[in-house]
């Protein structure tokens, strides 16, 4: 039997699509292990807590309300969304969260793994995958809150509600690229995800997470040429069976992100060794 | 015999550190701007940088154990790294053939409050099992690490030895061609330990292993060739374990005489072997002449017992002799011992002893010295044991 020969050696990373099918191969290969430290995690988290899942119900709920009871009280003005605000806030934050969720993933689940990290060699695109798992089954509740909104505040059912999943792997490919460069670096130096949750706090306003784009102005065109108002805004339209306004800048960028998200990949993969002799 | 083939290679394999931190993570980034361009430039130290390993060569077959020793931080859990991939050589190259499994740590992945079944899994996937292959040993497992009757309780209230043991059970279930083992066999009871040796005698004749220890005694134990690393060079790399092991001990040599107890009813004023007190030198076979002189301090009617306990170079225990002889009537405030040691059958190496005097009635302690003095053993054989046991042999 011809045994596997692994070489080790300082070596140029110049051949992209031999790197990238060895780690698509490797994401082939541990998806058991990928899967096992999700569920590990998700257990984790609820298995010390003695409303348990229920936490899950809760926190979008709550923000939820907050937003619907500052609008009913007229607390702040929204601007006509076309939509009952509930379901436009409630849209909004879970696309939100769930970008912005997928863009601290990579970081997260390997800076969770650095023990891991420096002891066994295993593959590393485990983390990625079982971050991203975490990741829809945190969303799965809040997507069927938002589907029971849908009816209940009278949208009806409408053919484009089907394509929900294709709006969440949107919103999910578009925050895992992202993620997926900013880990190498991130691990390194925690300025990085200092500047991200800042960076992103700010970010939403320029974004229609709660409020709509207004009609003239400076934050119009800010608004337009941010990357997330088209991920936000189709998929938000997607829910509701309104017409997509921004279809083709939300194609374009979704286009971008398939060759960027295995570029990604990629660097994820030669980076770690540095990563692993630096910080872990 | 026909040679087996050759599973793990290293050729001049380098790792360079930095001692700095902020520097450390300042290089890493631009380590990680360089990793997509072309790569393939000598290494050259950058400011406070150093070799943490350095230029390491060795070729280990199927079959073959290969142990690493050296003292804290001469490089040899990094050189590990490098072999197990979790790292990249700054210089050389290793090729690695077949399976590789590394006990770096036991139970890595384990989470506290899981079940001890439950992380069988997490450790299982973490290992590279497939589920199936998983169910298929979970009894194995549990039965290997003796823990059944806790196996559902969470690994946070096991003790340590617990974790340890779960998580040999599950990496003993790999089927390894190369195995890397970092003193993860040092925690555990002795039948743990044994344990372990016994699982990995079994393995041994089908997979190459390379194995850090402080341990001398598993060194010899298992090793066929060793490597004495120092700042990350390799000292002494060879077949021959007892001269490695030998080199490795003298590094250590500064070990300094201690009083341990004194009552102050004795001194010792001058003390020597064959007539000598530095640098002794004895052949094997021959006599140990010891010389104690002491001065009283306190009255006693008899002459105190005189103990000495023989260590040898890893601080064992190996040989004891008790000098007793009556001397009533002590007129002069000064008492000699000649004690006469005969056909010294220790093997080749570094000696020491310890005294011990005690009162001659109450056998209460007196006063007691650690490490009196150091002597060398000469002998033809070189063996690993410290007793070199004389034998008559015929041959039918």
């Amino acid at each position: 039997m011809q045994l596997e020969t692994k070489i080790y050696q300082k070596e140029n990373n110049t051949n992209i699509p031999k790197l990238l099918k060895e780690s698509l191969k490797d994401i082939w290969e541990s998806r058991f292990l990928a899967r096992q430290l999700a569920e590990r995690d998700i257990k984790a988290q609820y298995r010390q807590s003695y409303f348990g899942i229920l936490w899950a119900f809760i926190t979008p709920l709550l923000t939820a309300a907050v937003w619907i009871f500052l609008n009913l009280s007229g607390t702040v003005q929204v601007s006509d969304t076309g939509i009952p605000y509930p379901i436009y806030v409630f849209s909004g934050t879970l696309l939100w969260s769930i970008i912005t969720e997928a863009i601290n993933s990579p970081s997260q689940s390997t800076s969770s793994a650095r023990g891991l990290l420096s002891k066994i060699n295993f593959p590393k695109e485990a983390l990625i995958i079982s971050g991203i798992y975490k990741l829809l089954f945190n969303s799965a509740i809040k997507i069927a809150f938002l589907v029971v909104f849908v009816f209940l505040f009278g949208l009806g059912f409408h053919w484009s509600l089907l394509l929900l999943p294709f709006a969440i792997f949107g919103a999910l490919l578009f925050g895992t690229t992202i993620g997926l460069f900013i880990t190498p670096i991130g691990m390194l130096y925690t300025d990085v995800s200092k500047i991200i949750s800042i960076g992103f706090r700010f970010l939403m306003f320029i974004t229609p997470v709660l409020y709509t784009i207004p009609e003239e102005g400076i934050m119009r065109t800010v608004m337009q040429l941010n990357p997330m108002t088209p991920i936000i805004l189709t998929s938000r339209d997607m829910i509701t069976g309104a017409t997509p306004e921004y279809l083709g800048y939300y194609l374009v960028v979704l286009l971008l992100c398939i060759p960027l998200f295995f570029i990604g990949l990629v660097s994820y993969r030669v980076s770690i060794p540095i990563i692993v002799e630096r910080s872990a | 015999m026909e040679e087996k083939e050759v599973l793990v290679k290293a050729e001049g394999v380098s790792k360079k550190f930095s001692k700095d931190l902020k520097t450390s993570l300042k290089y890493g980034v631009q380590d990680l701007f360089a990793n997509f361009g072309r790569n393939n430039k000598a290494a050259v130290l950058r400011e406070k940088e150093f070799w943490a390993v350095k230029d390491i060569n060795f070729e280990l077959r199927r079959g073959e154990c290969l142990g690493l020793i050296g003292h804290n931080g001469a490089g040899k859990s990094t050189l590990l790294k490098i072999l197990n991939g979790l790292i990249r050589p700054d210089e050389g190259k290793v090729t690695i053939k077949g399976k590789v499994s590394a006990l770096i740590e036991l139970g890595a992945g384990f989470n506290p409050i899981m079940s001890g079944r439950e992380n069988i899994y997490n450790n299982g996937a973490v290992l590279g099992f497939t589920k199936k292959e998983i169910n298929d040993k979970v009894e194995e497992i549990i039965d290997f690490a003796e823990i059944r009757e806790f196996i559902d309780m969470p690994v946070q209230n096991y003790s340590s030895g617990m974790k340890v043991r779960l998580g040999f059970a599950v990496a003993a279930q790999m089927e390894p061609d190369v195995l890397i083992i970092d003193e993860v066999l040092a925690v555990g009871d002795l039948g743990f330990v044994l344990k372990c040796f016994k699982t990995i005698d079994t393995i041994l004749p089908n997979t190459a292993i390379v194995f850090v220890s402080h341990s001398m005694p598993m060194v010899a134990r298992i090793c066929n060739q060793v490597i004495l690393m120092e700042r990350g060079k390799s000292d002494y790399k060879g077949y021959d374990i007892v001269k490695g092991i030998g080199l490795y001990y003298n590094k250590f040599t500064t070990s300094e005489t201690g009083i341990l107890f004194d009552d102050g009813s004795l001194k010792l004023e001058s003390f020597d072997i064959n007539n000598a007190k530095e640098k002794v030198q004895i052949k094997r076979g021959e006599d140990l002449v010891i010389h104690l002189c002491f001065t009283i301090l306190k009255e006693m009617p008899f002459a105190p017992r005189v103990y000495l306990e023989f260590r040898d170079k890893e601080q064992r225990p190996i040989a004891g002799c008790i000098a007793n002889e009556v001397k009533t009537g002590i007129n002069s405030n000064t008492i000699q011992y000649e004690i006469t040691i005969k056909n010294i059958l220790f093997s080749l190496g570094l000696y020491s002893f310890d005294l011990g005097v005690m009162d001659y009635e109450s056998k209460s302690p007196l006063l007691r010295i650690n490490n009196l003095i150091t002597f060398h053993v000469e002998s033809n054989n070189q063996m690993w044991v410290p007793i070199e046991l004389e034998s008559e042999c015929k041959v039918y």
